[in-house]
């Protein structure tokens, strides 16, 4: 009984209960002809039925699989021999890695050692025990639910009242899974940041120079205690970003007020969807072109004029990723541009003005809340860009503001800290979701201020 | 008096006259610098493309080698008990070495014959073995079969290798060119539709791998992700629109929505990392959990589609049904729903499309492991497209580069084809009032 054939049988049960609460409504009414004299129309009724067969079964159904693997996980280990469970925190967890693989097949039974091996099996049967039991639990749970229901049944009934209570509630629920994500990205986040801060101090993390996260895994291997000062990782971000910008910023600005103030109808319908073409690129496509293709010109280009530039320079992320911003740009500015109305214009050629001389003193100005506020929010795009980095950028720490070399990012770290097997306690681990906790309140916080700004300096046109 | 108004008049004018000039030069630099700037975004979206698909294009084809295959009983199964097991780990490698051997009978000595063995793929072996795994009645017959040559010499047929340079600069001898061209002129050395680069999984051979794999776990990924995220996000949609009324809580929403749309994607990785495989134990790089933070990206952008469809319907209809007596909740599910849907469809199909060229997050939820089969159900390993596309390119081999432009073509070709379709639901079934 896999989980889907559980949910599978639910659902033809729930179906089931769905005919038997129509049908009964019809029938306490003498069949169809008597169907006036229901309080609410026979699908109401069957619908109820169905919500109270399958509501509380899924809801049983759910919190079981949440808890079900770390019951099964405690109770298994519990059987093992007392040497390994009293066998330090690092290497027990390792332990349950390896559990964990055996279970879902990556790794052979007989890899791994017999008391391991052995838990895996126990462990296997106990999830088809439950698996079972939830089955019947789940079903029997249905049944129940659509006799007592089905036996409450009668005209005076106010079916659709409570139907219709319950699709508000099913709605509500809903739009309140938003504010679930962003509570559990903070939840999750700053759980973890807060047990790196433990290990490592945050004035450490925020001022102080040196990156290197190696550490030794365990005690008696050979290795320097890891440094966690995140400045580099920052400067690095910045200058990237500074880059992208550098190029984003001009050209998607001027390309917006051409499209919108010169260019004719047909050259704005044919380039604008060009343009936008350049944000529906996926980011690995970027990364591959700037890993393959900018950087080794780059190189070259700085061998001719006998510059040293590395091949993952920050100018080379950096130009790509400004590419990867411009539609991003465009597209706000011509949104600001073309908000500000037409008598504006006609006041300033009125006044003798050129077109040029309209959009930089009258155009710009009145669209400069809202091209203030997309530049903002195309900053945070680019501090949170990661494939672009991870394939062009460098990955040792390297503080420096030179554009032609290496450095590494935020998101770089990140990535590099998190991919591959890893240790759940180790402060390398912890210290990428530190990171992703600046990241997370860096982002918000441009968003806020863009927000602001837009929303305090906008100029209201009615 | 009136000569000296004349006398402005004139200075002013010769004023106006001298900056105009002025004026002009900066409205034309103007103008120039818009042109400039468009004509680079345009040559961005061009070389972009273009270099993409110059070095794509040329992994549909690939360089076959036919052979004829002897397969010797006495060396898959030389006791003739044909059990499963035998058949299974018999060495197919030495059976397609001796049908070299036979096309080369000349050559000889360790060295040589190594030489001869590269040029076919190593990995040839693995579907002579399905053949006979599958029907032993092979066993003792001889066919011709074609096999991908090696990615060294198809690179070289397709002239990406300077026949001219120095041998040592190549990674095939002046013999092994030799051998290329006789099997060529002799008709055993053809290129071809690749089928391969669309039907088989992963691979350490260039001329092996191939993009099904990764596209069955997109096509899981997004399933998935699609029937979590659409409901969800219409639902919240409807709520947002119809149902709420304006309070603290209804605000908060709202805001959340608007500020998880720009949350770097990354950071919607660490949460799938953080409570799906760390607290709820689901198990890494399966595209269950791939879809969950799939889903979770996507809901903002869902949700702000399908507000903004169900804004478009006009309040009439609402009035119209609430007056013929429709409860609130009827007339959003019979009238104003239906009418919203084509827009939420759009909505959830760009949605989509961004979730299919993601791939931060799932890098962090480990679905970027080297997996050679094809998954096939929801909590198989997996990995997906564009983390296919940034496993290969940094890999070392030159035929790499072109597979990883194919993949991304492919890449591409489903992009195209959703945002086609998203645009065409639009045309179809928007209604203007």
């Amino acid at each position: 009984m896999t989980p889907s054939l559980t949910l599978l049988a639910l659902l033809v049960l729930t179906t089931a209960a769905f005919w038997i609460g129509r049908s009964r409504s019809l029938a306490t009414v003498g069949g169809p002809r008597g169907v006036r004299d229901l309080h609410s129309l026979p699908g109401h009724y069957g619908m109820l039925t169905a919500l109270w067969c399958a509501a509380p079964a899924l809801l049983v159904a759910a919190v079981w699989w949440i808890f079900q693997d770390q019951l099964l996980i405690g109770l298994v280990t519990s059987h093992l021999p007392a040497d390994q469970q009293a066998l330090p925190i690092g290497e027990f967890n390792l332990l349950v890695n390896d559990l964990r693989n055996v279970v879902a097949g990556n790794t052979l039974a007989a890899e791994v050692p017999a008391a391991t091996a052995a838990a895996a099996a126990e462990y296997l049967d106990l999830q088809r025990i439950a698996r079972v039991a939830l089955t019947l639990l789940v079903l029997s749970l249905g049944i129940i639910a659509t006799v007592v229901v089905r036996s409450r049944i009668n005209p005076e009934m106010r079916a659709r009242n409570s139907v219709e209570k319950a699709v508000r509630a099913i709605l509500f629920i809903c739009s309140l899974i938003a504010v679930l994500t962003t509570l559990g990205i903070l939840l999750s986040v700053l759980t973890e940041a807060v047990r790196f801060f433990a290990k490592v101090p945050v004035t450490e993390f925020l001022f102080s120079t040196s990156w290197s996260p190696q550490m030794a895994i365990r005690a008696d291997q050979v290795g320097a205690e890891g440094s966690f000062g995140a400045i580099p990782l920052f400067v690095g971000t910045l200058l990237i970003s500074l880059i992208a910008m550098l190029i984003a910023v001009p050209i998607g600005l001027m390309s917006a007020i051409y499209l919108a103030e010169y260019a004719s109808r047909r050259l704005r319908k044919i380039v604008k969807p060009l343009l936008e073409v350049l944000a529906g690129v996926p980011t690995v496509v970027y990364g591959f072109f700037a890993a393959t293709t900018l950087g080794p010109a780059l190189r070259g280009l700085g061998e001719r004029f006998g510059l040293e530039v590395a091949s993952e320079s920050a100018l080379n992320a950096g130009l790509v990723m400004g590419v990867m911003i411009i539609p991003f740009v465009s597209s706000l500015a011509d949104d600001m541009i073309t908000a500000v109305p037409q008598s504006l214009r006609d006041g300033a050629y009125a006044l003798g003005a050129t077109r040029s001389e309209t959009i930089k003193q009258v155009v710009l100005r009145a669209a400069l809340p809202g091209i203030v506020g997309g530049v903002l929010l195309a900053v945070s795009r680019a501090i949170g860009e990661t494939m672009i980095v991870v394939m062009a950028a460098g990955l040792a720490a390297n503080l420096t503001a030179n554009p032609l070399e290496a450095v590494t990012t935020v998101t770089v770290q990140i990535v590099t800290l998190l991919v591959g097997d890893q240790e759940f306690d180790s402060p390398k681990t912890l210290a990428a979701f530190a990171l992703g906790l600046v990241l997370f309140v860096v982002t918000l916080a441009l968003n806020a201020i863009a927000l602001f700004v837009v929303r305090k300096y906008r100029e209201q046109y009615e | 008096m009136n000569s000296v108004a004349k006398r402005t008049s004139k200075d002013t004018q010769l004023l106006v006259a001298r900056s105009l000039r002025r004026r002009y030069r900066s409205e034309w630099i103007f103008r120039a610098l818009g042109i400039v700037a468009v004509s680079l975004g345009v040559l961005a979206v061009f070389g972009l493309f273009g270099k993409i698909f110059v070095d794509g294009a040329s992994v549909f084809r690939q360089s076959y080698l036919t052979l004829e295959v002897y397969y010797d009983p006495e060396i898959i199964d030389p006791d003739g008990g044909r059990s499963p097991e035998v058949l299974a780990s018999a060495d197919y490698q030495a059976l397609i070495r001796a049908s070299l051997r036979e096309k080369f009978p000349d050559v000889d000595g360790r060295q040589n014959l190594r030489e001869l063995y590269q040029l076919i793929s190593s990995g040839s072996f693995l579907s002579l073995q399905r053949a006979v795994v599958a029907n032993p009645r092979l066993i003792g017959t001889r066919t011709q079969l074609t096999m991908p040559a090696d990615d060294a010499v198809d690179m070289f047929i397709k002239g990406q290798v300077d026949r001219d340079a120095p041998e040592a600069e190549r990674r095939l001898s002046d013999q092994q060119v030799a051998w290329i061209d006789r099997l060529s002129s002799a008709g055993s050395l053809k290129t071809r539709f690749n089928r391969e680069f669309l039907s088989n999984g992963d691979s350490r051979d260039p001329e092996q791998a191939g993009v099904r794999g990764a596209l069955v776990g997109s096509m899981l990924t997004l399933g998935l992700t699609l029937l979590l995220s659409f409901p969800i996000g219409v639902a919240a949609a409807i709520y947002l629109e119809e149902f709420s009324r304006r309070n603290r809580l209804t605000d908060l929403i709202e805001i959340n929505i608007n500020n998880l749309a720009a949350v770097p994607s990354i950071v919607f990785g660490l949460l799938g990392l953080a409570v799906f495989i760390g607290l709820f134990g689901m198990p890494r790089s399966a595209p269950l959990v791939g879809a969950l933070v799939l889903s979770l990206l996507t809901l903002p952008t869902v949700i702000i589609a399908s507000r903004s469809a169900l804004k478009a319907v006009p309040p009439s209809i609402r009035e119209a049904a609430l007056g013929m007596g429709a409860s609130q909740v009827q007339t959003v599910m019979h009238h104003v729903l239906p009418l919203a849907l084509p827009g939420m469809l759009t909505g959830a199909i760009i949605g989509m499309a961004r979730a299919l060229g993601e791939s931060a997050p799932l890098l962090m939820i480990g679905m970027v492991a080297f997996i050679v089969d094809v998954p096939k159900g929801l909590t198989d390993a997996a990995t997906v497209l564009p983390v296919q596309v940034f496993l290969w390119s940094d890999l070392p081999e030159r035929a790499f580069v072109a597979r990883t432009s194919g993949a991304i073509i492919v890449l591409l070709v489903f992009l195209v084809v959703m945002n086609a379709t998203a645009v065409y639901l639009r045309n179809r079934f928007e209604k203007r009032w």
